[in-house]
């Protein structure tokens, strides 16, 4: 089980697609092709664009299907993150 | 070019000062001002700043009116390159204003987030829709405008109507440019229409986007304003849609179609070479910042099941 801690690289409001973007690329998609779990630690973080988690989530449920859904786990999201979470990934099942 | 400060223009009395824009003579930017006294949206000052980069002269007449030393402190002479005459102490803006600012970096926006929240001394509950407003607002230009002068802002608090008034500016390709990638928008109001649609973007044809756009971020700001019973205005090419205040009796109701919520439109403005967004928010609102996401996660799978609806194919009885 791999644990990204998010406060770390996007600081309390996770707003940045650049950095979403790169945690994903670097560090989200190589432990999902070593067949890895993953926890998404959002300890300290108050809050999160949709922008955000698109660009975090939305490519990995395209290549890997809803099932990914099983191996990447939110961890500490307050009541917004995780409402937003969840709109991106219905959005996503829906499309 | 040519501007005027009226006496009074904001959200829900702007349509005169925008008919008033002169495009004529493009390399040059002539301001006047009413002479008694000028008050206006923040989304006036940017758009006048946003004109004044990347042309070969900008004038500004003498200011008399008494309310002249508004505009020295939001910096707008500054981004005019003219002398105001006015030598003003300026104040700490905490708490008050944000005054102009160019944003040309992703960076640049995360920084100036992280600066700005303190400036506006918000309670905990509007800081998220602020933060969340700026953050998407000034990333669609930097992604989508091609401005090569980012995005142009500023702020008010309003002291009276206890709310914000916020204006992002672009002189950059316009919404039209960017939908009709993927899209195929006849106007400007139809491409203004549809970037306000859940789901779609400029970006792809395809129902969740691309890895890096939803087309979701006016959806959500147009909500928040929707939700807070606000003005929120949206003007490129030569269309303005205006999302007018809400009876507060009413309950709520999130559209997918903007043209189905309570609005103004029109597509016989001055061209707007770019994309001009006005947007006001009420701190009366009591409306928390999650109930709203509810809304707008229902309002996104409905559109989303609509969509794919339409792409069904149909039995043909013969």
């Amino acid at each position: 089980m791999k644990k990204i801690r998010l406060f770390r690289v996007v600081g309390s409001f996770a707003e940045n697609k650049d950095l979403a973007r790169d945690i994903r690329i670097k560090r989200i998609v190589p432990a999902l092709e070593n067949n890895e779990k993953i926890i998404l630690d959002f300890t300290g973080v108050d809050s999160a664009t949709q922008s955000f988690i698109h660009a975090l989530i939305s490519e990995i449920m395209r290549r890997w299907g809803d099932d990914v859904l099983d191996n990447v786990y939110f961890e500490n999201c307050n009541e917004t993150i995780q409402k937003i979470i969840n709109i991106v990934v219905e959005y996503m099942q829906e499309a | 070019m040519r501007m005027h400060l009226p006496n009074s223009a904001f959200l829900g009395n702007i349509d005169p000062f925008l008919r008033t824009f002169d495009r004529s003579n493009p390399d040059v930017l002539e301001v006047s001002a009413n002479k008694r006294w000028i008050s206006v949206h923040p989304v006036v000052i940017s758009m006048i700043a946003a004109l004044s980069l990347g042309i070969r002269r900008s004038s500004c007449e003498k200011l008399e009116a008494k309310s002249k030393h508004y505009f020295e402190r939001m910096g707008l002479f500054k981004f005019l390159k003219v002398d105001s005459g006015m030598g003003i102490t300026e104040h700490e803006p905490a708490g008050r204003f944000i005054p102009l600012t160019q944003i040309k970096t992703s960076d640049e926006l995360t920084k100036f987030i992280k600066d700005m929240i303190p400036l506006l001394h918000l309670s905990p509950n509007h800081v998220e829709p602020i933060g969340y407003i700026v953050s998407e607002l000034v990333r669609n230009v930097l992604e989508h405008s091609s401005s090569k002068q980012g995005a142009i802002l500023c702020a008010q608090f309003y002291k009276k109507s206890n709310t914000i008034r916020l204006g992002i500016v672009d002189c950059g390709v316009g919404i039209k440019k960017t939908i009709n990638v993927s899209h195929r928008a006849k106007t400007d109001l139809e491409a203004i229409r549809l970037a306000l649609i859940p789901g779609i973007t400029g970006t792809t044809k395809k129902e969740g986007g691309t890895e890096l756009n939803a087309g979701a971020g006016l959806f959500f700001i147009k909500s928040i304003a929707e939700v807070n019973r606000d003005f929120f205005v949206v003007y490129s090419g030569n269309a303005v849609y205006k999302l007018l205040k809400r009876d507060l009796a009413r309950t709520i109701k999130l559209h997918a179609d903007p043209f189905k919520d309570r609005h103004s439109k029109g597509e016989d403005y001055p061209y707007w070479q770019g994309t001009t967004i006005g947007i006001d928010m009420s701190l009366d609102t009591k409306e928390e910042f999650t109930s709203l996401l509810d809304l707008i996660r229902d309002t996104y799978s409905q559109a989303i099941k609509e969509r794919k609806k339409q792409r069904y194919k149909r039995a043909r009885f013969i």
